[in-house]
């Protein structure tokens, strides 16, 4: 049924017709409007035996999930930023005790500065903790995704983090077609967990284990990583039997046909970038977008052979490894060794910096015109940046970055700072 | 992995004979001997929560507490129970992979979530129409005054259907005994050193008593026991396991290696720290205290002190004697606050 909805209802709707039966909650930006959609529907008792917990921190959000789950239980929660971050110790652990719980993941900066809009450095930071990585591109697929990420989830017995860009993806309202719970039932089947915690057959899980088998607990964990990247695209098809759409699958290819310049990027930004794509291709030029859908498994060989014909590529990514450079760029890098395809990095929309179709004209023009840096960051303002880099070299003291930078320009923060600075 | 304890042979408790679990033997718990020669904790009937061969240390004070206070449990619920577990010695000592001592489903998460585990399991158990099956969430004094607090809290203030049991034995044993918020005043740890008679072990703060914060929650139910008095511990897991909401058991657990005492020391030690007054044992329903257990004969402070390494430099130096006058002060306060000196008719247990 087509309905006009914010993301985070139109992705609660969804949960809920996946039948959970936990879901544990903690408020943060800009994952809130999910779960307190989803207590609504609790309430109204259109989520069955459903038991929606508010907890006292994201760590106890994740920690009561693990519980939960190790018991046999549907189990789903939403988090964001510094709340990934404080949960991430759980993290490590649902992954590594094979649980298939559900996580939304409203991606949003990480602080200090604090900064509550999108870019995608809190899942980025937790790509190396075991979760399936599932990237949202519209309302639509965010909504589609949680769907399959309970089947995913469930099918290999590990996490799946659904991310979606918060307030571009969370708060926009979009018309999405929102599934009968006979296609959700037909799709899903109920959760039947090989091992639980039960009276009848008592297991131990969570043993202390040491180096004898730890590597081979590890390897078999990278292993269900590999599997996933067979599951997540038979899931995806069998998503489009029943529901009749394109939604999911590790990567997607958009005007790739003789390209020799490739976007790749992943999440909300793929629709300007299209956008962008159209217009150079209605004037002639050869460039293509890949889409990252899953960022992990990272599908290094889906994406090799998607670019295979391309002369470059640009990165446009909203994270980057502070001291070396872009973080999915180092992913797609590792992916193209040896193919001679020359790989471009641009970090861009960081702290909710709009990614405008000017910005992006005017970077795939240098990329097309080969003058394309291999490292940069769409939009920097150099003048403020070399202004507080010819301060720190004139005089070494250290300090806060965003206040150092107001005093540079004189403005005082101190008691009265707002005065003086609309007095300049 | 865990640290390798800096203490040598010569720092360690006296010689003592050792007795296996075997034939011959009338060690409590052994069901190798002869049915009619066997003691009641022997007795086939008894649920068995841990079994035997785990890697607890010679007289570990927490193996004794959880043993029986899971067994007693596994009996009231008739064997619906499971439990989360705190990382920790317990955790440690049970589950060195692939072998675990547990006949009960179990399980350990990580070293501060072992309440929210529990929470999330007895959430599931509603979910499945099973609030039948009963959860017990359980840690070390580490894992629960300090790095699990929030978490217990969270668990109390939703009254949510765990009963929490803490076995306390006064600092961080697992890594090698660093203090924690539940290490009393003037006690050696490898972090609150005594170094010169200036520092007499660790500070004297103003203590994190997790039975009255747990009480301060109003939740059903609230004791505290300690080994020395097993069937005092069964009587309140017991009633603990009658009441349905958040239920907290601080169980005083004497730690030979840690505290540098005799290994057979330790229930002589827990009977001590209830005897000076030190840790009342009593009893509190819905933020109220309901019982209290009285001393028998009081002693002074010294006596519970003088066969524990941990305080020996107490006794050295005029700041390690206020140290000792402060903690005995600690005892009178005790003794006043729960009456503990009353005149009564009663025969304790």
């Amino acid at each position: 049924m087509l309905k006009q909805l914010e993301g985070s209802h139109a992705v609660a709707e969804a949960i809920a017709l996946c039948r959970p039966e936990v879901i544990c909650v903690y408020p943060i930006s800009p994952q809130t409007h999910i779960v307190e959609h989803c207590g609504e529907l609790v309430r109204k008792g259109e989520m069955g035996n459903c038991e929606y917990m508010n907890v006292e921190s994201e760590f106890a959000a994740l920690s009561a999930c693990i519980g939960s789950s190790a018991c046999g239980a549907r189990t789903y929660t939403a988090t964001a930023s510094q709340g990934l971050l404080y949960m991430a110790e759980a993290v490590y652990n649902a992954s590594g005790l094979g649980l298939p719980i559900v996580m939304t993941v409203a991606n949003r900066a990480i602080g200090a500065p604090i900064n509550i809009w999108n870019d995608h450095t809190d899942s980025m930071s937790m790509r190396d903790a075991g979760w399936i990585q599932l990237f949202a591109e519209t309302n639509q697929e965010a909504l589609d995704l949680h769907i399959q990420a309970f089947k995913i989830a469930e099918r290999l017995s590990q996490p799946v983090m659904v991310c979606m860009d918060g307030f571009i993806l969370t708060h926009a309202y979009e018309r999405v077609d929102m599934p009968t719970q006979e296609q959700v039932d037909q799709f899903l089947p109920p959760f039947q967990a090989q091992q639980v915690l039960d009276p009848v057959n008592p297991y131990s899980i969570g043993a202390m284990v040491g180096p004898e088998a730890f590597t081979e607990v590890r390897y078999l964990a990278h292993e269900k990583q590999l599997q996933a990247l067979d599951v997540i695209p038979e899931i995806a098809s069998e998503f489009k039997e029943i529901f009749g759409r394109d939604s999911g699958g590790l990567i997607r290819e958009y005007e790739t046909e003789g390209a020799d310049t490739i976007i790749v990027t992943l999440g909300s930004v793929a629709g300007t970038v299209k956008d962008t794509v159209d217009e150079m291709r209605a004037a002639g030029k050869k460039i293509g977008v890949v889409t990252v859908g899953s960022f992990r498994p990272f599908p290094s060989a889906q994406l090799r052979e998607a670019v295979k014909n391309a002369k470059q590529v640009v990165v446009l990514e909203k994270s980057f490894a502070l001291g070396f450079g872009g973080v999915v760029a180092n992913n797609i890098m590792m992916s193209l060794q040896g193919t001679g395809i020359h790989v471009h990095t641009v970090v861009a929309g960081l702290g909710g910096r709009p990614i405008t179709m000017p910005s992006l004209h005017k970077l795939f023009e240098k990329a097309l015109a080969d003058e394309l840096e291999d490292m940069q960051f769409l939009d920097l303002q150099w003048d403020i940046v070399n202004a507080e880099l010819a301060r720190q070299r004139a005089q070494i003291n250290s300090g806060p970055v965003a206040e150092s930078i107001l005093k540079n320009i004189q403005v005082d923060t101190a008691y009265g700072g707002a005065a003086s600075h609309a007095a300049t | 992995m865990n640290k390798p304890s800096q203490r040598t042979a010569a720092d360690m408790a006296p010689e003592q004979k050792v007795k296996f679990y075997q034939k011959g033997t009338f060690t409590v718990g052994n069901r190798l001997v002869d049915a009619d020669s066997r003691n009641v904790q022997s007795s086939m009937d008894r649920s068995n929560a841990i079994t035997s061969g785990h890697r607890a240390c010679q007289g570990c004070g927490e193996a004794l507490g959880a043993r029986y206070a899971l067994d007693t449990a596994m009996r009231v619920t008739g064997g619906k129970m499971m439990a989360a577990n705190a990382t920790g010695c317990l955790e440690v000592f049970t589950t060195p992979y692939p072998e675990t001592s547990w006949q009960m489903p179990w399980m350990h998460s990580l070293f501060g979530n072992a309440p929210a585990v529990a929470s999330g399991m007895q959430a599931a158990m509603k979910a499945k129409g099973k609030t039948d099956t009963r959860i017990i969430a359980q840690g070390g004094d580490g894992g629960t005054v300090d790095i699990g607090f929030g978490c217990l809290s969270g668990m109390f203030e939703r009254n949510d259907d765990v009963l929490y049991i803490c076995y306390d034995n006064e600092a961080y044993m697992n890594t090698g005994v660093q203090r924690s918020g539940a290490t009393p005043g003037g006690a050696r740890t490898a972090t609150t050193m005594p170094t010169d008679a200036d520092h007499p072990g660790n500070v004297f703060g103003t203590g994190k008593n997790l039975p009255r914060i747990a009480m301060a929650h109003n939740i059903p139910y609230v004791a505290t026991a300690s080994v020395a008095y097993l069937q005092d511990l069964e009587a309140k897991v017991e009633k603990a396991m009658s009441f349905k909401g958040a239920r907290y058991i601080h169980v005083y657990v004497p730690c030979p290696l840690g505290w540098g005492c005799a290994s057979n020391a330790t229930i002589s030690l827990a009977r001590l720290v209830v005897e000076t007054g030190m840790f009342p044992l009593f009893e509190a329903e819905h933020g109220a205290v309901t019982s209290t257990r009285p001393i028998r004969q009081r002693v002074p402070i010294e006596q519970y002190l003088k066969p524990q390494r941990r305080f020996a430099h107490l006794f050295k130096s005029p700041q390690g004697q206020e140290a000792i006058e402060k903690l005995q002060a600690m005892c009178d306060r005790n003794i006043k606050d729960y009456d503990l000196l009353r005149e009564t008719e009663e025969t304790p247990a």
